[in-house]
C-alpha cells in the first residue's frame, strides 16, 4: 500500500473538480452574454478561450505534482 | 452471454485489490517520455550518444522529431514564399498559410501589442508555427511530441522571456522599464509589497507558459494510452468498443488542444510583450 499513489489520486480528483467548476461558470456566462448580444459573439468567444486556457493551466500545475507523486 | 467476460474483469480487479499486484504500466511512460532509441515500424534504431565537455548532448527521440518539424517548416515556407513571385493572389497551400499568418497578425499581434507590432511579428509567427507543427507531428502514429518534453517548453518560455525583457527595455530604457513595472500613482506604503510581487511576476508568467504547454501535451497522450491499456490490464475483449471509442474521442479532443495550445502560447507571449512595451496600460 502506497500513500503517495492514493494522494495522487485524491489530488487529481480535487483539481478536476475545481477546474471544471471554474470553466463551467465561465462558459455559462459566455453563453448568456452571447445570447444577449449576438454581434459580440466573436469577441466573447476569444476571451472565453483565453480565460479557459489560463484556468486549465492552473489545474495542470496540480496535475504535474500528482504525476510526480504517482511516479515516486 | 457476457458472464465469462464479466467474471474475468471481476477476477482481475479482485486480484489487483487483494494482492496489490503491480500491473506492468512501464510502457505508458516509455511512449510518453524521451528515449535514446527511435521506434519505427519493425525497426528500433539506437541513437548515438555524444558527450561533450561533460555535458550529455546525445541525440534523443524528441530531438529527432524537432529536426523533422524544422525540415517540414523550412521546406513548406520556402516553397510558399516562392509562389508569391508568380502572382500576388494566393492559391492552394499559399492560401492556407496566408489565412494562418493573417490570423496571427490581426488577432494576436495587433490587438495586444498595438503600435510597433511589426518588430515582434517574426518571433510570434515562428513560435506559433513551430509549436503547432511539433504538436501535430506527435499525433501521427510512430510520431512523438517534442513539446511534451519539459526542457523544450522551458526553452521556448525562456526565449519568450528574453524577447519580452529586451523588447521592454529597448522601448522604455533599462531603468525606465523597471520603474514602469509598478503602476503609476501608487500610495508609498504599498511599494514594499508591489515591488517583490511585480519582480516575481516577471518570472512566474513564462514559467506558467512552459508548464501549461508541457502538461497539456503530456496529459492527452497519457489518457489515450491509459484507455487503450485498459484492454490489456483487464485481459478481455469486452472493453474494446468502450475503450476504443473513448480513446477516439480523446484523440479528436487532442487535435483541438494542439491548435489551442499553440494559439494560447503565442497569444500570452504577445500579451506580455504588449504589457512590457506599452507600460502605461
Amino acid at each position: 500500500m502506497d500513500l503517495a499513489h492514493l494522494a495522487a489520486g485524491f489530488g487529481a480528483a480535487l483539481t478536476v473538480i475545481g477546474g471544471a467548476f471554474g470553466i463551467g461558470k465561465l462558459a455559462s456566462s459566455a453563453m448568456e452574454a452571447s445570447g444577449r448580444q449576438p454581434e459580440a459573439a466573436g469577441d466573447i468567444r476569444t476571451s472565453m478561450i483565453i480565460a479557459a486556457a489560463l484556468i486549465e493551466g492552473i489545474s495542470l500545475f496540480a496535475l504535474v505534482i500528482c504525476i510526480l507523486l504517482a511516479l515516486k | 452471454m457476457w458472464v465469462t467476460e464479466i467474471n474475468t474483469i471481476v477476477d482481475s480487479v479482485k486480484t489487483v485489490a487483494q494482492t496489490g499486484a503491480k500491473q506492468d504500466t512501464g510502457w505508458i511512460m516509455h511512449h510518453v517520455l524521451d528515449s535514446r532509441t527511435l521506434d519505427l515500424p519493425f525497426i528500433e534504431i539506437q541513437l548515438p550518444q555524444i558527450h561533450l565537455f561533460g555535458i550529455d548532448l546525445s541525440i534523443t527521440k524528441h530531438l529527432v522529431f524537432m529536426w523533422v518539424s524544422l525540415i517540414v517548416l523550412i521546406s513548406f515556407f520556402i516553397h510558399i514564399s516562392k509562389t508569391y513571385k508568380k502572382s500576388l493572389v494566393p492559391h492552394g497551400a499559399t492560401n492556407l498559410s496566408e489565412i494562418l499568418i493573417i490570423f496571427v497578425r490581426d488577432e494576436i499581434a495587433k490587438p495586444t501589442i498595438g503600435k510597433g507590432y511589426e518588430k515582434f511579428l517574426p518571433y510570434l509567427l515562428t513560435s506559433f508555427f513551430f509549436i503547432l507543427t511539433c504538436n501535430f507531428i506527435g499525433l501521427i502514429p510512430y510520431g512523438s511530441t517534442a513539446t511534451s518534453n519539459i526542457s523544450v517548453t522551458a526553452t521556448l518560455a525562456t526565449i519568450s522571456f528574453v524577447v519580452i525583457q529586451v523588447g521592454g527595455m529597448m522601448k522604455n530604457g533599462f531603468f525606465g522599464y523597471f520603474k514602469g513595472l509598478v503602476p503609476h500613482g501608487m500610495p508609498v506604503w504599498l511599494l514594499p509589497i508591489m515591488i517583490p510581487v511585480e519582480l516575481l511576476g516577471l518570472f512566474t508568467k513564462p514559467f506558467a507558459l512552459a508548464i501549461r504547454l508541457f502538461a497539456n501535451m503530456t496529459a492527452g497522450h497519457i489518457v489515450i494510452l491509459s484507455l487503450l491499456g485498459l484492454i490489456f490490464i483487464l485481459h478481455t475483449y469486452v472493453v474494446v468498443p468502450v475503450s476504443v471509442s473513448f480513446a477516439l474521442f480523446i484523440y479528436l479532443l487532442e487535435i483541438l488542444v494542439a491548435l489551442l495550445q499553440a494559439y494560447i502560447f503565442t497569444m500570452l507571449s504577445s500579451l506580455f510583450i504588449g504589457m512590457a512595451v506599452h507600460q502605461e496600460h
